[in-house]
C-alpha cells in the first residue's frame, strides 16, 4: 500500500476546564482516540452531530490545536516536527460561513496574493499569473479580482474560499460543512465545483458535513463520529447500504424521505434523546442512552472498532445484527 | 370545501427603504384547513417569514401590509387592533421560531414561561397554572419536568429548548401553529424527533400548522400541502407526495434535481448534480416578468417582459409558469 497522505493513531485532543479553586479540573475529551487514513486524491466524509468533536478534530489536522496524546502524520512526517509553513503547503481548510471566514477588507486578489508572498513568491508576474488562474478554475471573473467580499453573492463568497485554499496547491483539503450556510439552489454548484477540482488537482478532501445525502454523494469513504471517537468507518457504499452501528443508522433514519420508502426502517432505527455532554460521556459504548438495541455489556463495556468486513469496521458489541 | 381555518388572500408586503417601496411579498394567497399541515418552502429571502408575521400581526417597520385579507376561521384579522391580536395569539395562533434561546426570556424558569400562558388567556390561578406548566413538560416529552419546571432556558440543551417552546405554543391548544424553521439550529436526530413530536401533538389536539422551511424533504414528509416561493410569490402549490414526483414549476424541478438524495448514488452511480445558474436576486432588483427568468432553462421572451397568471392544476394545486406543460 501506498504512504497514506494524512495518518491519525490515537489521536485525543483533551481540553481542560475549570480549577481546583472553582470546584475541580475537569477534562473534555473532545477527540478520544481517533485513527484514521486519507490517500492521495481520496475524499473522507466524516459525519457526525455537534458537539461530537469533527471540527476539533480538523484543527488538530491543521495544526491549529495541540494533540494530548498521538500522533498525525502528513507524508509521512510527524505533524508537529515538520514546518508550520510546508504544512499550510500540504492542507488547507475551507470554512463553512463565508460571510465570516474572508477578510472585508481586503480584495480577492489580496486575499489569494498574500499567501503566495507569505510563502516566498516574490516575482509579480507569477503571482498575477497565479490569482487568475485560480479565479478561472473556481468559475470567478478577472474582473472579481479587485472587489471586496461584500460586492458577492453567498455561492461566489465560497468560490473565494475555495480559491484562497487552493491557492498554495495543497494536496488535502478539510471542507467544514461548505456548503451549509448557502441558498438551497446554490448548493450544486459548490459541489460540483469541489469535484471538478478534485478531479482536476487530484485533491484529497475531507468532508465534514451532517448532510448526509452530500456526503453519500462526494465520498470514497466515510467516518462517523460520536462524542469524541469513531463509531463505524468503511467505504461510503457500505456505510449507506449496510450501515452497522446504530448512530449510523440512526442519522441515515433521521433524514427526511419523501417517498416513504423505508418508514418502518426510521421507526425501527431512530435515536432518541440527545448527544450527551463531552464532559460526562456516559460509560461504555457513549451511545447507550440513546441506542435502542442497548443492551448490559454496552454500559460497562467500551466496543472496539473492529471489522465487520474488510475497510467496514464498526464500534458495536452488536455490530453482526442489524436491528 | 368547508370554510378553511387560515385564508389569506392576495397578500402584499411593503418594505421600505431609502424613500422606496419595494414589494416583499406580491399576491400570496393560501389556505390551510382545520387540522391541516401545510408548508411553505423558499430560500431565505424570499418572504415566506414575513408572511408568517403578518399571519400573527407582527410585521414591524419597515415591513408593512401592502394589501389583502388574512381571514381566520371566518374573520378578518389583517386591520384587527393590537388588543385584539393579543388575544389571538397564544389562545388561536401561536408560533416557534427557530432559535429557542432567543425565542425563549432567559431571565425567568421555563415552568413559569408556560404557565404564564394559562394566566394571560384562561384566567388560571399561578398555582393551578404552575400545575399544568408541569404536565405540558411531560406532554412535550421533557424527563424529570418536576425539576425541569425551575430550570432556566441556558440550563437546557438546544432540543430541550425546542420542546419548551412547543409546550409554550401548545399551551391553550390553538387552532393553528406557525413554526418557523423549528429545526433548523438542531441536530439531524433530534431534528427527527422534534418533528414527530409537533406533528403528533398537533394531531391529538387538532392543531392546524403552517410550516416554514428551506428544506423541501422535511416538509414533503410532514406536510399535506406545500406552496413553494420564490422572490416574493409562490411559484407552485400541490399536495406533498406530487411536488416531488411531479414538481410543475422549473424552479421546484430545479430544487428538486440538485440535491443530492440518499440512496441516489447507489442506484444510478455518481451523477453531476443538476445546477440552477445564476444567484437568487435581491428585492431591490427583481427582474421584470417572471422573477425567475434570468435562472431558468426554458425561458422565451414572454418570460422576460410578463409576469406569468396562476394556472390551476387539474388534480389540487398551482403554478404561476407561462410554459408549466
Amino acid at each position: 500500500m501506498t504512504e497514506p497522505l494524512l495518518r491519525l493513531d490515537a489521536l485525543a485532543v483533551h481540553f481542560t476546564l475549570g480549577s481546583a479553586l472553582s470546584g475541580g479540573v475537569r477534562t473534555l475529551k473532545a477527540v478520544d482516540g481517533v485513527s484514521l487514513d486519507v490517500a492521495p486524491g481520496e475524499c473522507l466524509g466524516l459525519v457526525g452531530e455537534s458537539g461530537c468533536g469533527k471540527s476539533t478534530l480538523a484543527l488538530a489536522i491543521m495544526g491549529l490545536v495541540p494533540p494530548t496524546q498521538g500522533h498525525i502524520r502528513l507524508n509521512g512526517h510527524e505533524l508537529a516536527k515538520r514546518d508550520r509553513m510546508e504544512t499550510a503547503r500540504t492542507v488547507q481548510m475551507v470554512f463553512q460561513d463565508p460571510y465570516a471566514s474572508l477578510n472585508p477588507r481586503q480584495t480577492v486578489r489580496r486575499t489569494l496574493a498574500d499567501p503566495l508572498r507569505l510563502h516566498g513568491i516574490a516575482n509579480r508576474s507569477e503571482i498575477d499569473h497565479r490569482v487568475m488562474d485560480m479565479l478561472a478554475k473556481v468559475g470567478l471573473r478577472p474582473d472579481h479580482a479587485d472587489r471586496y467580499p461584500h460586492e458577492f453573492s453567498g455561492g461566489q463568497r465560497q468560490r473565494i474560499g475555495i480559491a484562497r485554499a487552493l491557492i498554495l496547491q495543497p494536496r488535502l483539503v478539510i471542507c467544514d460543512e461548505p456548503v451549509s450556510a448557502l441558498d438551497v439552489s446554490i448548493r450544486a454548484q459548490i459541489i460540483n465545483l469541489l469535484l471538478e477540482l478534485k478531479d482536476e488537482l487530484g485533491l484529497a478532501y475531507i468532508m465534514i458535513s451532517h448532510d448526509l445525502g452530500v456526503v453519500e454523494h462526494v465520498s470514497d469513504r466515510v467516518a462517523v463520529m460520536y462524542l469524541g471517537r469513531i463509531v463505524e468507518q468503511g467505504g461510503w457504499q457500505e456505510i449507506f447500504e449496510d450501515p452497522r452501528h446504530p448512530y449510523t443508522r440512526a442519522l441515515i433514519a433521521a433524514i427526511p424521505d419523501p417517498f416513504h420508502r423505508a418508514d418502518d426502517f426510521a421507526k425501527r432505527t431512530k435515536a432518541h434523546g440527545e448527544i450527551a455532554s463531552a464532559l460526562a460521556p456516559p460509560p461504555g459504548c457513549h451511545f447507550n442512552p440513546r441506542c435502542p438495541m442497548k443492551a448490559d455489556r454496552c454500559v460497562s463495556e467500551v466496543p472496539l472498532l473492529e471489522a465487520v468486513a474488510s475497510g467496514h469496521r464498526a464500534a458495536c458489541h452488536f455490530r453482526d445484527r442489524t436491528g | 370545501m368547508s370554510t378553511p381555518l387560515l385564508a389569506v388572500h392576495d397578500l402584499n408586503i411593503a418594505l421600505a427603504s431609502d424613500n422606496k417601496s419595494y414589494s416583499a411579498v406580491e399576491s400570496v394567497s393560501f389556505e390551510i384547513g382545520r387540522g391541516e399541515a401545510f408548508g411553505l418552502v423558499g430560500e431565505s429571502g424570499c418572504g415566506k417569514s414575513i408572511t408568517a408575521l403578518a399571519v400573527m400581526g407582527l410585521l414591524r417597520r419597515p415591513l408593512s401590509l401592502g394589501g389583502g385579507r388574512i381571514v381566520l376561521d371566518g374573520q378578518e384579522i389583517q386591520d384587527a387592533s393590537p388588543a385584539e391580536m393579543r388575544r389571538l395569539r397564544g389562545s388561536r395562533i401561536a408560533m416557534i421560531f427557530q432559535e429557542p434561546m432567543t425565542a425563549l426570556n432567559p431571565l425567568s424558569p421555563v415552568g413559569r414561561q408556560i404557565a404564564e400562558m394559562f394566566v394571560l388567556h384562561q384566567g388560571t390561578g399561578w398555582k393551578e397554572a404552575m400545575d399544568r406548566a408541569e404536565d405540558a413538560l411531560r406532554q412535550v416529552r421533557v424527563p424529570s419536568p418536576e425539576r425541569r419546571i425551575k430550570d432556566y432556558p441556558h440550563q437546557l440543551s438546544g432540543g430541550m429548548r425546542q420542546r419548551v417552546m412547543i409546550a409554550i405554543a401548545l399551551a391553550c391548544s390553538p387552532d393553528l401553529l406557525i413554526a418557523d424553521e423549528p429545526t433548523t439550529a438542531l441536530d439531524v436526530t433530534v431534528q427527527a424527533e422534534i418533528i414527530d413530536l409537533m406533528a403528533e401533538l398537533c394531531a391529538a389536539k387538532g392543531t392546524a400548522i403552517l410550516m416554514i422551511s428551506h428544506d423541501l424533504g422535511l416538509v414533503a414528509n410532514m406536510c399535506q400541502r406545500v406552496a413553494v416561493m420564490y422572490a416574493g410569490r409562490i411559484v407552485e402549490a400541490q399536495p406533498a407526495h406530487a411536488i416531488f414526483a411531479t414538481p410543475r414549476h422549473p424552479y421546484t424541478r430545479g430544487l428538486v434535481d440538485s440535491l443530492p438524495r440518499l440512496g441516489e448514488r447507489a442506484r444510478r452511480g455518481r451523477q453531476r448534480l443538476r445546477e440552477i445558474a445564476g444567484v437568487v436576486p435581491s428585492i431591490a432588483a427583481y427582474p421584470p416578468g417572471c422573477r425567475f427568468n434570468p435562472r431558468c432553462s426554458a425561458v422565451t421572451d414572454i418570460c422576460r417582459t410578463t409576469a406569468p397568471a396562476i394556472t390551476t392544476l387539474p388534480a389540487d394545486g398551482l403554478v404561476r409558469c407561462h410554459h408549466h406543460d
